[in-house]
Formats: C-alpha cells, sequence, structure tokens
C-alpha cells in the first residue's frame, strides 16, 4: 500500500522526543562536582496509529515505552515534536481539551489504578460527572450507564455498590477498562494492561478487549514487555530500545522475520511452548544506562554485526526495500546481515 | 456459604475488624469507658453538676475550704470539698474539664485542618511552594509549642484593650495552640501524598481531566487521613495539657471560668497549708483523662496499622 | 513417576493453614510431591495456588500464625519439617539453597556482596577465610559476573538486576546443597535478561548436581528448564508428570485451559481459550474438587469427592474423568 492511499491516521506522533532533567539539586553539583544528567527517555520517535487497529509498542525496561503512552494522553509533554488527534495538535499546553476527552488510558497496576476509598460505582461515574453529556445528565441516567458499561465488561450491574478491594484483579482491570468506557473514547492506551494478571485472566481481558474493539469500533495503543501477547492481540508492532523504535511492521511479517539484531534476540530469548527444545542463542549484555547511551546505536555493545559506522552514527528508520518494514539499522540497510530463513 | 439477609450495617461494623480488636483489647475499652465518663460529665455538666460553681448567688463563703467526704469537717453536699470561695470542686472540675475539652479538641481541629491542607498542597505542587511550606513547618518545630502559645498569646494581650481579654481569651488559647501543632500533621500528610499522587488512580484522574484541586480533595485527602486520625487523638491530650500548663503559668483562661490547669495553679497556694485537695483532685482528673486518650490513641495506632494485622 | 532410590525431596500430604478469627484457611492441602537427585522439578500455577507457600513450607520459612498442620517433608529420607530452628537452620544453606524473586531484597544492602558469600561459606563449609575467598571468587566467575576480584568488593545497589539475581543464585550455590528452591527467580527480570538467568541456573545445577524445585507461573520458563512438572490449584496438585506430556497433552481440564490460554509467538489463535470465572478465595474452596465450579465437564462426583491422583501413561491428574 503506497502512502497515498493510506488511511489518515487517528493518532500520529512526528519526531517526538522527551527528556528528563534527573541532575541532582544545584548545591551539590557544585560541591561535588557532579554534571547535570539528562535522561532521554524518548528520543525521536514517529508513530502512525491507524482508526480500528491495535498497534503493539514492545520492548524491554528502559527503552520508553511507557513514556510515549503518558505523551500521548498528556501526562507529559513531548520536549520536542508534534503529537496529533485527527490531524489537529494535541501536545500544546490547553491544546483542544474536548480532543483529548477522546483517548482514554489503561495501567498496569489493577491494585493501584482504582482508589481504595471509593465505590466502584464511583470510579466508574468519574468521567461522566467531569464531562457530563445529554445521555448522562441526572442520577438514574448516571446509574443506568454505571451498570450498563459493568455488564458490557462482564460484571455485573449489582458490583457498583461494592469497593475495589472485593474484587480480583482480573476484575480490577475489567472495572478500568469500564471507566476508561464511560466517555465513549474513540482511542485507548494500554499500558501494560495484562502483564500483572494470572494467565488465565490475561486470556479473559485479552478477549474482552478484542470483542469491545469489534463492538465499538476502538483503536488501541498496546504496550507490552510480552512478546506472545502482542504477537495475539496487535495487527502491526514497533520495538523499542533506549527511546528510539528499532524496527515497525505488521505483526505477521516482524515475527516470522525479524530483520533488526535487537528484534531477533528478543524473539530468540522468549521461552516459547512450541519452540522448546530447539537450540537457541542467548543474548549476550544488559540494557546500558538511559543516564550514558553508547554513541551511535544504542545497541551496538550487544550486536554482533555491529561495525565502526554502527558506534559513530544513529541509524535512522528506514523502509525495507520489497517489504512493508521499517528498520533502523546499518547492518540490514548495507545487506550484511544475511536474512532469516 | 450464602446467607439469608446480608447484614445490617451496624452488624457489619460490628463484626469489622475493628471493632472485633477494640473488644478484645481490654485496655482500650477501659480506656474508653474511662473517657465516656469524663466527656459525659464534662458535656452535661450544667445539668448533672451538684452545684454551678459559676453563679456567685449560690457560693456560701462559710463553706470554703471545705475537706472531701470521707475527713473529718466534711459537708455532705460537697463530695471534693471546696475551694476557698467556696466553690464545689467536683463541679469545678467537671465544668473545667469542659472548657479544657472545648480548647484542646478545638485547636487540634484548627491543627489538623491547617496541617492537612498544607501538607496535601506541598505534597502534590512539590517545587518551591513544598521547599516554603516544608521550610516554614521546620523553623516551627524548632520552637517548643508552648513558647509559640506564649507568643501569640503575648501579641493578642498587647494589641487588645483589656476589657476584651477575658471575652478572646479562649479563642486566643485556640488559635495559639492549633498554630503551633500543625507541623506535625503537614509532614505526615505530605509523605503520604508524595507516595500517593505517583498512583495509577491519581494518573487516571487526570487522563480524564479532573482538575488539580479536586484531586487532591476528593482522590489524595480520603488517602492520606489514615496516620492523622491516630496523631490527632493522641495530640488532644496533648493540646490539653498546654493549655494546662498556660493556664497554670496564668497566661490562659481567665480564673472567672477557670479550666483545669487553672484549678491547679489556684490550688497549689493551698498545698502547704494542708488544703491538698484543691489541686490534688483536678491534677488527677487531668492525668486520668489524658492517659484514657493516650492509651486509646495508642490501641488505635496499632489496630489501624495495615502491617501489624 | 517411580524413583529409583530414595527421591532426595520426599513432601507427602502437606498441610499448610493459617487459623483466623474466622476459622482456620488451609493454604496447601494434601500436597504430595518428589524430586530425584539432579532433577529440575517445575512446580506451576496462578497466584493463590499454593506454590510459593509449599516451598517456604519445606524449606522452614512459613511465617506465624501460619503453620504446617499436617504432613511431612523428607530429605533423603530424613524428617526436616520438625526439626527445630537451629537445626532447619543448618540445613537451610547447606542442603537447601533458595532463590527468590526480588534480588533487592534477597540481598543485604549494607554488606559487600564479598562478604555475604564469604559468611555464607564459611557458615555452612569448614573452610578459612582465604579459601572461602576464593571459593567465592571462583563462584562469581562461575554465575558470569565479569572482573570478579573488583566486583567482590561492591555492594547489592552497584549491581544491575540481572546481576544481582546471578549474585543470588552464587549464594544459593555457595554451601554445595543437594536442592535450590528458586520461587519465580526471573518474573521481575525483562526478558533477554530472563533467559540468560535460566540458562545460567539450569547449567549451573547440572554441574553441581543440584536438584532444582522450580517455582513459577510462566509456562514458558517450565518447558525450557523442568524435567518433570506439578500444576497446583487451590493448594492441590491437579496434575504431575513429564513436562512434555503435560505440557502437549494435559489431561487435567485446569491444565488443558491453562495451556490454551497462554499465547504464543508463533501459533495463530483467533481466540485465546477462557477459564470462565476466577480461582477461589483460601475461606470458599469449593467442597469435592475444588475446580468443578469452573470445569466444562463437572459431573455429580466432581461435586461430592476430592479426587486423588490418578494414574494415566506417564502422568497424573487429580480428576475423575480418568476413570470413566
Amino acid at each position: 500500500m503506497s502512502p497515498a492511499d493510506a488511511p489518515p491516521p487517528l493518532v500520529e506522533l512526528v519526531n517526538v522526543a522527551k527528556t528528563f532533567d534527573v541532575s541532582p539539586p544545584w548545591l551539590n553539583r557544585l560541591l561535588e562536582h557532579k554534571r547535570r544528567a539528562l535522561l532521554r527517555a524518548v528520543n525521536g520517535v514517529d508513530l502512525a496509529i491507524v482508526r480500528g487497529e491495535t498497534f503493539g509498542l514492545v520492548g524491554e525496561s528502559g527503552c520508553g515505552k511507557s513514556t510515549v503512552a503518558r505523551l500521548i494522553v498528556g501526562l507529559y509533554r513531548p520536549t520536542r515534536g508534534e503529537i496529533r488527534y485527527e490531524g489537529k495538535r494535541i501536545d500544546r499546553a490547553g491544546a483542544a481539551p474536548a480532543l483529548r476527552r477522546n483517548m482514554q488510558m489503561i495501567f498496569q497496576d489493577p491494585y493501584a489504578s482504582l482508589n481504595p476509598r471509593w465505590r466502584v460505582s464511583d470510579i466508574i461515574a468519574e468521567p461522566l460527572r467531569a464531562h457530563p453529556d445529554q445521555v448522562s445528565a441526572g442520577r438514574h441516567a448516571l446509574e443506568a450507564r454505571v451498570g450498563a458499561l459493568l455488564e458490557q465488561v462482564g460484571l455485573a450491574a449489582a458490583d457498583g455498590a461494592k469497593y475495589p478491594h472485593q474484587f480480583s484483579g482480573g476484575q480490577r482491570q475489567r472495572i478500568s477498562i469500564a471507566r476508561a468506557l464511560a466517555g465513549k473514547p474513540a482511542f485507548l492506551v494500554c499500558d501494560e494492561p495484562t502483564s500483572a494478571l494470572d494467565v488465565s485472566v490475561q486470556a479473559q481481558v485479552l478477549n474482552l478487549m478484542r470483542s469491545l474493539q469489534r463492538e465499538l469500533g476502538l483503536t488501541f495503543l498496546f504496550i507490552s514487555h510480552n512478546l506472545a501477547v502482542v504477537h495475539h492481540i496487535a495487527d502491526r508492532v514497533a520495538v523499542m530500545y533506549l527511546g528510539r523504535i528499532v524496527e515497525r511492521a505488521p505483526t505477521k511479517p516482524l515475527f516470522a522475520r525479524p530483520r533488526h539484531p535487537y528484534t531477533r534476540m528478543l524473539l530468540d530469548a522468549v521461552p516459547d511452548l512450541e519452540l522448546s527444545g530447539k537450540s537457541r542463542t542467548a543474548v549476550a549484555g544488559e540494557v546500558p544506562n538511559p543516564l550514558a547511551p553508547p554513541p551511535g546505536c544504542a545497541f551496538h555493545p550487544r550486536c554482533p554485526h555491529a561495525n565502526e559506522r554502527c558506534r559513530r552514527e544513529v541509524p535512522r528508520l528506514k523502509p525495507v526495500t520489497g517489504a512493508v518494514a521499517d528498520v533502523a539499522c546499518h547492518a540490514v540497510e548495507e545487506g550484511r546481515i544475511a536474512n532469516r530463513l | 456459604m450464602a446467607s439469608v439477609a446480608a447484614p445490617s450495617r451496624f452488624a457489619a461494623w460490628w463484626n469489622s475488624d475493628l471493632a472485633y480488636s477494640f473488644r478484645h483489647a481490654p485496655v482500650a475499652v477501659v480506656s474508653a469507658v474511662v473517657l465516656a465518663i469524663c466527656l459525659g460529665g464534662a458535656l452535661f455538666a450544667p445539668w448533672v453538676a451538684p452545684h454551678n460553681p459559676f453563679d456567685l448567688a449560690t457560693l456560701n463563703l462559710l463553706d470554703a475550704l471545705t475537706p472531701p467526704h470521707g475527713f473529718a469537717g466534711a459537708k455532705p453536699e460537697y463530695l471534693l470539698g471546696t475551694d476557698d470561695q467556696g466553690r464545689d470542686l467536683l463541679s469545678a472540675i467537671m465544668f473545667g474539664t469542659r472548657i479544657s475539652l472545648l480548647i484542646g479538641v478545638a485547636a487540634v481541629a484548627l491543627a489538623v485542618a491547617l496541617g492537612v491542607s498544607l501538607g496535601l498542597v506541598a505534597g502534590y505542587a512539590g517545587g518551591r511552594l513544598d521547599a516554603f511550606i516544608m521550610r516554614a513547618a521546620d523553623v516551627q518545630l524548632s520552637f517548643p509549642a508552648i513558647l509559640i502559645a506564649l507568643l501569640i498569646d503575648g501579641i493578642a494581650r498587647a494589641v487588645l484593650p483589656r476589657s476584651a481579654h477575658g471575652d478572646v481569651a479562649l479563642v486566643v488559647l485556640i488559635l495559639a495552640i492549633g498554630v503551633s501543632n500543625w507541623p506535625q500533621y503537614a509532614r505526615t500528610v505530605r509523605g503520604s501524598t508524595l507516595v500517593e499522587k505517583n498512583k495509577e488512580y491519581v494518573q487516571a484522574a487526570r487522563v480524564i481531566g479532573i482538575s488539580p484541586s479536586a484531586i487532591v480533595f476528593r482522590h489524595l485527602l480520603p488517602n492520606v487521613l489514615g496516620p492523622v486520625l491516630v496523631i490527632a487523638t493522641i495530640n488532644v491530650a496533648t493540646a490539653i495539657l498546654i493549655e494546662a500548663t498556660l493556664s497554670f503559668l496564668g497566661v490562659g483562661v481567665p480564673p472567672t471560668r477557670p479550666s483545669l490547669g487553672t484549678l491547679i495553679r489556684v490550688g497549689q497556694d493551698f498545698l502547704f497549708s494542708g488544703e491538698w485537695w484543691i489541686t490534688i483532685f483536678p491534677g488527677a482528673a487531668l492525668v486520668i483523662m489524658v492517659l484514657a486518650i493516650n492509651l486509646l490513641g495508642d490501641w488505635l495506632r496499632d489496630a489501624l496499622n495495615p502491617k501489624l494485622r | 513417576m517411580s524413583a529409583a532410590g530414595t527421591p532426595l525431596l520426599a513432601v507427602e500430604g502437606l498441610r499448610v493453614e493459617f487459623p483466623t478469627r474466622h476459622g482456620t484457611l488451609v493454604a496447601v492441602d494434601g500436597v504430595s510431591l518428589e524430586i530425584a537427585p539432579g532433577e529440575v522439578l517445575g512446580v506451576v500455577g496462578e497466584s493463590g495456588a499454593g506454590k510459593s507457600l509449599t516451598g517456604a513450607a519445606i524449606i522452614g520459612l512459613i511465617d506465624p500464625p501460619g503453620r504446617i498442620g499436617a504432613g511431612e517433608v523428607k530429605l533423603d529420607g530424613r524428617r526436616i519439617d520438625n526439626l527445630p530452628p537451629e537445626a532447619m537452620r543448618r540445613v537451610r544453606g547447606r542442603e537447601i539453597g533458595a532463590v527468590f524473586q526480588d534480588p533487592l531484597t534477597s540481598l543485604n544492602p549494607l554488606y559487600t556482596i564479598g562478604r555475604q558469600l564469604v559468611e555464607t561459606i564459611t557458615t555452612h563449609l569448614e573452610l578459612s577465610p582465604r579459601e572461602a575467598k576464593r571459593r567465592a571468587l571462583q563462584l562469581l566467575t562461575e554465575v558470569g559476573i565479569p572482573a570478579p576480584e573488583r566486583r567482590f568488593h561492591h555492594y547489592p545497589h552497584q549491581f544491575s538486576g540481572g546481576m544481582r539475581q546471578r549474585v543470588v543464585i552464587a549464594l544459593a550455590l555457595a554451601a554445595k546443597p543437594k536442592l535450590i528452591i528458586a520461587d519465580e527467580p526471573t518474573t521481575a527480570l525483562d526478558v533477554s535478561i530472563q533467559a540468560q538467568i535460566i540458562a545460567l541456573l539450569k547449567g549451573l545445577c547440572r554441574e553441581h548436581g543440584a536438584a532444582v524445585m522450580l517455582i513459577t507461573h510462566d509456562m514458558g520458563v517450565i518447558a525450557e528448564t523442568a524435567d518433570r512438572v506439578c500444576v497446583m490449584y487451590a493448594g492441590r496438585v491437579v496434575e504431575v508428570g513429564p513436562v512434555t506430556d503435560v505440557i502437549h497433552h494435559p489431561q487435567h481440564p485446569y491444565t488443558k485451559g491453562l495451556m490454551g490460554s497462554i499465547p504464543s509467538i508463533v501459533a495463530e489463535r483467533e481466540q485465546l481459550a477462557q477459564i470462565d470465572g476466577v480461582m477461589p478465595r483460601l475461606n470458599a474452596i469449593p467442597a469435592g474438587c475444588a475446580f468443578h465450579p469452573r470445569c466444562p465437564h463437572a459431573f455429580d462426583r466432581c461435586r461430592r469427592e476430592r479426587p486423588e491422583l490418578l494414574r494415566l501413561g506417564p502422568t497424573r491428574a487429580a480428576c475423575w474423568l480418568l476413570l470413566r
């Protein structure tokens, strides 16, 4: 599909960066001769999420995927770059709060994402009370809507009177989903929504999310470190490493033919039930300190294909000839890596 | 196992962990009973007290310095004896407790309101505002509470005309004790706020678009109040003691409507001339009440501590 | 599985209970398992299944008011569940080593790791301090810590998560135990580090001849590492057998549901298999088979009688369906 035919993206990130100043206090810097420390959590990310799709964002801890999530929903403001919703910018201060209401977020920790002192019905009704529309004005209409939402996520309307601690982890995530859906958003950012859940509960929640997506026409940005989950639920995937996207492709091609060395290593590292017993190369090294990233390509210290250029020059995300994947790797660009069969 | 009917709210509360713990802690039960008696006596003093010690018409100077029941020269209607003006000591203690409790509870309420608000604001806003509030708290904590109370009281006396002293003495006292106690609440609440504000339910509220003040008072406040309750309980006891000290020093409530502290001070003059009961009984009442509050507060702190459960 | 000779670890009818004012809660109910010398047994289950408590009971680390209500734990034929605390302390470390989930709290932040290693070694082995240090350095090299002489004097906070976990493994192996109990050793680590640590644990234990009881909720890790696997549900063992058999031919409906609900990076599944409902809370465990309310094949006997482990080929499963 050429860019001209592609449908306009619902959510777009253009060269977005976020830098945190984690320097020690000024007095300490003076007395202990410490330098300023800047954490480049997100370092030039381009994303285009199409309406109706599930876009997966994977990476290990410290890669910046959670920061990307929070930048999109407005919990952080980007240091650089633009974030657009339906083509309009939303990253500037005070920009179109009405547009922001079209996106909601589901968090990782089911125990910390619900206020323990509030009743479930109040938790779900909060977006409705904050921005009342014609449907939910009035107490009875509000109650009815909360009950309907609870049933939509697989709970009972009577559960609204209870407190969060009376529910299990999976049920709390359902309540979070109900709260996120209350304002009828079009776009949901899901930050590791099933990482804290047991496998069978995870299956329930993923199935629920899938059916809700079909029913309500939702678009998901699904962030996870669990590659198997992303493989199951995402249409397209981007792999992040130390604040940059290293590979971006539709799901099946990415998992079948990973190109970037990091993606290959990551897929190799996942213990999989179907593949147990096959010989695998263990991954070398660890993720470097994000405060002092290696020069050039951040992955070069762990990469078996690194050369001089990799140590100097940061690779840019470029399309691979003859495929729909984008890869940021000199070795791939130069054809030095044999494609996996 | 399904129950036939859902338990009533009272039954649910009675069976809750807190009520169960209370029922099984003899110290807590005894303290609560003692405190209830003190509170009852103080609250209903105008109706329950055998005499009205402030109605000058009923005072009989001939009855002055009567010893308490069981000692030579005691009169049956004055159970604990009388002071030098013929005031029944039991009634004076009941009315005095009333004033002490009023000042204690009001001062703590003021300290809680001030301290919790400042703590929430400091914790949530962070940055310079946080630093400023905390430095103010630090400065205040380096002064003893009595000193601050004396300071405020002194300023009030200097500023207001003499005649107004009696009327505003109560308010000034409450202000003085309350203002000197806010830092401990602010610090505790700030610490809890710093922890809670990073939790995901606060982030979820921000994503929904809730205003910061609504987040602070509707989301954070209920979750940081736990330790405040325990501190406040024990603080009532300290506030009463501070007031007693101030009254003892002569800068508290005026002697026409004496609190327990005033009674103790007045009685001190008679201690060595043999009329010991004028100072001992108010003193004992003060100690018993403060002890009961402290013990109850201790139990509450242990009962509410999730780590000990 | 019939062990040729005495099993290294034999747990029979273990019961761990917690007395509360609402009655006694049974968290581990009649669990029996065996580990042969040098074998890796995976104990898998979801949260609340009682697998961590089983490990804690074996090593004697159940905190009061929890207690072992019934059953026996035998190491090399000797009972260890009823030992006095002092004797149990000697067993712990010398014969049974432990690796826990959070490397941050497993290491004392106030001492260098070298000191902690040497302390463990000299407590359990008769070695002079110099020999102990030599052994400690050797262990650090074995677990893959680069520049061990320098790192010997570093504090835990100076290591990354994966490195810390390697140190914890070194500590566990320090006194040459025969059995290592690893409770979620890789859950807190990144995917690429997980693979390294699993490979390390497996390789080292094989080299040292130590058996491993690997407790985890991650079936993939079990598939990689274990020889046999034991599936737990609501404090009971529901299936046990060789790893390939349990994973590819599960007998118990719970195991079947569990396998079906795990997403794969290779296989395509439209809908993940879903087990409706949740694991029962400790105060509401159903009578008969604990799984029957959620089981699509439950029949009358399941509701009345609790099934024992019945054999079908190489695996055993606690399910009345096997008799039909």
